[in-house]
């Protein structure tokens, strides 16, 4: 068991030091692309010539003399909600297919001011609301460890492109546990950083007190520079924290002698067996280099789940509101405007985006917003005080990131709730506001990937890289992408 | 399983949505909604009443900017993302019906 | 209105801030502009895009309140949601149950008081216009939008039901005007729209406490649609109720051309906002300090205008007293008076001629006005010299000493006033006699024949004096 090398930034210091051009990079991913696209649709557009370009200018930095940025030649894809001036950004929904925003997310402007080239867009669940990716207006996306089964969602393009290897690095959004899900169903590194560490601009909104942007990678250290790069104060992002970027990466290797490690018990009873196997291995492993794990109950935790599905798409059928048809993306004519924007939203919306946004408006409305929504926001409370009171005793917590390995196509999806139980583990994480990472551990069922959560308070992302480095370091290789596609 | 969600209630919040649903989708979903209602109605019985809601996970407060004039937008640009254009504005259908 | 029943008016009075960019982006505030030239990400709701809140929206917000008495509070923004076209997002970001300012009052002119309930800071919605079916909502084949209004910040102002007439409405919306703009956080110009006024009304029979019905009346672009409308409005819920119908609680719209209003809704389903706290902005909680500096640097107010002119002249005339304050002349009529002048002409001739140039009259020295009011309150320059001189002053500056000059006023002294009484009395020694004995009338004939003599220049009462003085001897 040892750490991996980092593709990320060892493709970086070659590219700053002159010895690998930034377009040969490029070329090579957008080739990796090109091969196994037709087979995993990670990727609603492949943006090659935009790519070349982009890589292109960057050799020039170099040949130049000047600092062409710490991500300099990387590929990086970023999930489809995230805007992209002049290139189509559709949060895989048919109401925004073929929308050019004309402008860009902070977070792309942050990504390539570092000298990283965009190869895409990646597939997602429609507006980031799903756990598998089954809900695309554009056909799923497969996981690379078995295309029959679904990469985790809804950042599950992204998570699976830098699982087969096309990409080193990929953007994500996390309301519920979306980038961490599919990272552990797609054996990469996902993270969702502190609620304001990273601008929220240019993020399609789902849930606005719930989403972040966060980093996948197939390394820690790589997961880690991207987030460098991403996090800090935004002024056009009155949410964003006041804080500048943390510095990461070069306490990775601090070990973990002395952390305070707390393994949440009331998690591990829902989770399969070889989950809970691989989750226990991981504290073993943590207390062998050094760090005091012990077990600790947080039964407030699992109230999670029923606020979430009461917050989330209550904000969701706010923010889709302005799909309404009259100043961009589809509009289905009628003589009325009402009926226009009916008959607008009918056809452009899935029905997982329609049941969640008849959820959230039924929920804020007149009579049920102290039952239902202001409880929620109180169970929120309740949640946060509870991870509080953890705090005071451990560094980090402990936990499964999914209940499970990644499942076949079709087997939740008769069944919303089903869906939803998918989420338990990570959601507490996004009504708190704390960061967590997933960082992939052990195969298990069917020998796929079972991912192992890092949980930490507000602003505790040195420290939890940190403890994801020493997983990182005691997992099985044999978990981890990149993977051929198909591996098995 | 309480029925949450009857068929008139259902109609009444796709309404307030903005989404015409078909007479299937208006059954379903009443099914499905009331499924997660029955799942989240857990909640309502906690006792929480005395716990501050929290709309935020952050301690911020006065985020504010100057007043200062910054760059706008190309109009060509934003109309030409526009289902329907004209004489520089966006056009929509008729907003309200003739009055009887 | 028929005095069986009693009016009961509320108001909402929209106010458009004047910052030089919109409430949560940098793009212009202007009016008047080519429509969707003054747009960008934030203002247009397009997805990902953010607000953050303008400081000096804030400010001035906080001014509006403590200019109308309430106090400033620590408060949140909420989403009132609800589909329309001219809304970008669908959604106003808005302030519903904890706004910033709350609890304030004004003092009218004619001394009454109106209370405040509340003046929260809101975004403003694009515009429509409506094309075929006569350029109005009802009928119109299509609408086209314009969003360079969407975004631009608004305190809108909400009156207690305290109003009970048309005219206390127009008196509370001027009053209202007056404020907002010593303020500097409005223009004040209706005709802009840059107030809107929508106006809550409701009848009961005479002499009962529970509140009727009421409903909101929109689209008020003037003052004097503003009474037009509740008037109808009214005389629509009486009549109503009279023939055994109930008034329904519903939004109407006030059709200038028809001169009545129209429902404006065609549902019946009354709008459910699902009105909840805005996550993408953070509480604004003002210090005590920055509350204090702001009020302490409030510019005098209208009704304190009022009083500080009516405390230097007791029993001034009441309208010349509003007409003054409204013209921001008080200052100068003041300052006349604190010099020395007479009060009680100053005030006239403030409110009678200077308000017919209220511009160069807010720019004429101090001292100028005192002296020529000195001038003719000594009888130096009768009425029709002195407002000679002053229109003069006005249009093209000077002291009133060389503008007597200038335009060949010959102040008739007292030698040549003597001169011109005597040879009046010598030309008519019937009318002499007749006044010496005490007709009034004839008095008057004897005054006239010195003005006519003087063309208009001698000061009517010196001229008077003067016979009185003769009659004696």
């Amino acid at each position: 068991m040892s750490a991996p090398s980092s593709q990320a930034l060892a493709i970086a210091a070659e590219v700053r030091a002159g010895s690998r051009s930034a377009r040969a990079v490029a070329e090579e991913a957008l080739a990796a692309v090109a091969a196994r696209e037709e087979e995993l649709h990670c990727f609603n557009e492949v943006t090659a010539e935009r790519a070349l370009a982009e890589a292109e200018a960057v050799d020039a930095r170099v040949a130049a003399g000047e600092d062409p940025g710490p991500l300099a030649g990387v590929p990086i894809a970023l999930k489809d909600n995230l805007c992209t001036r002049g290139v189509a950004t559709t949060c895989s929904s048919r109401i925004l297919e073929g929308w050019l925003p004309p402008y860009d997310a902070t977070v792309v402007q942050r990504v390539r001011a570092a000298g990283a080239v965009v190869v895409g867009k990646t597939n997602l669940d429609e507006f980031a609301m799903g756990s598998s990716t089954e809900n695309s207006a554009f056909g799923p996306t497969r996981n690379p460890w078995d295309t029959s089964r679904v990469p985790g969602g809804s950042s599950g393009g992204s998570a699976a492109a830098v699982a087969a290897g096309l990409v080193p690095l990929a953007l994500g959004s996390d309301t519920g546990g979306s980038i961490r899900q599919p990272a552990s169903l797609c054996g990469v590194v996902g993270m969702k950083p502190t609620y304001g560490l990273v601008s929220r601009y240019g993020l399609v909104a789902f849930a606005s007190s719930l989403d972040q942007i966060g980093p996948f990678a197939c390394t820690v250290a790589d997961a880690a520079s991207l987030l460098e790069v991403i996090a800090g104060h935004d002024k056009m992002d009155s949410t964003s924290l006041p804080a500048p970027a943390p510095t990461i990466v070069g306490g990775l290797s601090a070990g973990v002698g002395g952390l305070r490690v707390g393994v949440i018990s009331d998690f591990l009873p829902d989770a399969s067996p070889r989950t809970q196997a691989a989750l226990r291995r991981a504290a073993e492993s943590l207390a062998a280099a050094g760090a005091e794990v012990a077990e600790v109950a947080l039964p407030e935790l699992m109230n999670g789940l029923a606020a979430y599905y009461l917050i989330a798409p209550a904000e969701a059928s706010s923010n889709l509101s302005r799909y309404d048809g009259v100043r961009y993306g589809l509009r289905v004519d009628a003589p009325g405007v009402e009926e226009m924007n009916a008959r607008t939203r009918a056809a452009g919306f899935g029905p997982e985006v329609k049941r969640r946004i008849m959820l959230g408006t039924y929920v804020l409305s007149a009579g049920y917003y102290d039952a239902y929504y202001s409880q929620a926001q109180r169970v929120r409370t309740l949640v946060s005080r509870a991870f509080s009171a953890a705090y005071e005793r451990f560094d980090v917590l402990l936990a499964p990131t999914a209940p499970s390995v990644a499942f076949a196509f079709g087997e939740k999806t008769a069944d919303p709730l089903q869906m939803y139980l998918s989420d338990l583990y990570t959601i507490p994480s996004n009504l708190a506001g704390h960061p967590a990472v997933s960082v992939p551990y052990a195969l298990g069922e069917e020998e796929l990937p079972v991912g192992v959560q890092v949980l930490g308070p507000a602003l505790s992302e040195a420290t939890l890289f940190r403890a994801a480095a020493a997983l990182e370091e005691a997992a099985d290789p044999a978990a981890r992408g990149p993977v051929a596609v198909g591996a098995r | 399983m309480a029925e949450h969600l009857g068929r008139e209630e259902v109609t009444h919040i796709a309404s307030l949505a903005r989404l015409a649903l078909s007479e299937e989708e208006l059954v379903t979903f009443a099914e499905q909604l009331s499924a997660v209602l029955d799942h989240v109605d857990a909640l309502r019985e906690l006792d929480i009443a005395d716990l501050p809601p929290m709309h935020h996970p952050l301690p911020l407060q006065n985020v504010l900017r100057p007043d200062e004039v910054g760059p706008s937008l190309d109009r060509d640009e934003v109309l030409a993302a526009a289902p329907a254009a004209e004489r520089g504005r966006f056009r929509v259908p008729r907003i309200l019906a003739e009055e009887p | 209105m028929n005095s069986d029943w009693e009016l009961v008016v509320g108001l909402e009075v929209h106010c458009e801030l004047q910052t030089l960019t919109k409430l949560f982006c940098s793009c212009p505030n202007a009016f008047g502009d080519e429509p969707n030239t003054n747009i960008c990400p934030v203002c247009l709701g397009l997805p990902g895009s953010l607000p953050v809140l303008n400081a000096r929206a804030v400010e001035y917000a906080m001014c509006i309140g403590l200019a109308l008495g309430c106090r400033v509070v620590p408060s949140i923004f909420h989403r009132k949601n609800y589909f329309y076209p001219d809304m970008p997002k669908d959604y106003q970001v808005s302030q519903y149950d904890i706004p910033i300012n709350i609890d304030g009052r004004i003092e009218l002119p004619d001394g009454s008081v109106v209370g405040i309930v509340r003046a929260h800071i809101e975004e403003d919605t694009g515009k429509s216009t409506h094309v075929g079916g006569g350029g109005r909502i009802h009928g119109a084949d299509y609408s086209l939008v314009d969003y360079n209004r969407a975004g631009v910040p608004l305190v809108e102002i909400v009156s207690a039901p305290d109003l009970r007439s048309s005219e206390g409405a127009r008196a509370y919306v001027s009053e209202l005007r007056s404020i907002l703009v010593a303020t500097g956080a409005s223009d004040g110009r209706m005709e802009e729209g840059s107030l809107r006024v929508d106006a809550n009304v409701s009848v009961r029979p005479a002499g009962t406490e529970a509140f009727g019905t009421r409903c909101e009346v929109k689209n008020l672009n003037s003052l004097r649609s503003l009474g037009l409308a509740i008037e109808h409005e009214a005389e629509r819920q009486i009549a109503l109720i009279t023939s055994g119908g109930r008034v329904k609680q519903e939004t109407r719209h006030w059709n200038e051309a028809e001169q009545m209003t129209h429902s404006l809704r065609s549902k019946e389903d009354a709008d459910d906002y699902r009105y909840f706290p805005e996550p993408d902005l953070v509480p604004l909680v003002p210090t005590t300090g920055e509350i204090e500096a702001l009020r302490a640097a409030l510019p005098l107010l209208p009704a304190a205008r009022r009083a500080r002119l009516r405390e230097r002249l007791p029993g001034a005339d009441a309208d010349q007293v509003v007409t003054v304050v409204n013209l921001a002349l008080d200052d100068l009529v003041v300052a006349a008076i604190d010099g020395g002048a007479d009060g009680r002409l100053a005030l006239a001739r403030a409110a009678n001629e200077a308000a017919a140039h209220p511009d160069k009259a807010r720019a004429l020295p101090a001292a100028s006005f005192a002296e020529l009011i000195g001038l003719e309150h000594s009888g130096q320059l009768g009425a029709t010299q002195a407002k000679a001189v002053l229109a003069e002053l006005l249009e093209s500056g000077g002291s009133p000493t060389e503008v007597v000059e200038r335009l060949g006023i010959v102040s008739l002294g007292a030698d040549a006033l003597d001169g011109e009484v005597d040879a009046v009395i010598a030309e008519n020694p019937a009318e002499w006699a007749r006044y010496q004995e005490g007709d009034l009338k004839v008095a008057q004939f004897l005054l006239g024949q010195v003005m006519r003599r003087t063309k208009g220049q001698a000061n009517g009462k010196l001229v008077a004096e003067a016979f009185e003085a003769r009659k004696a001897r």
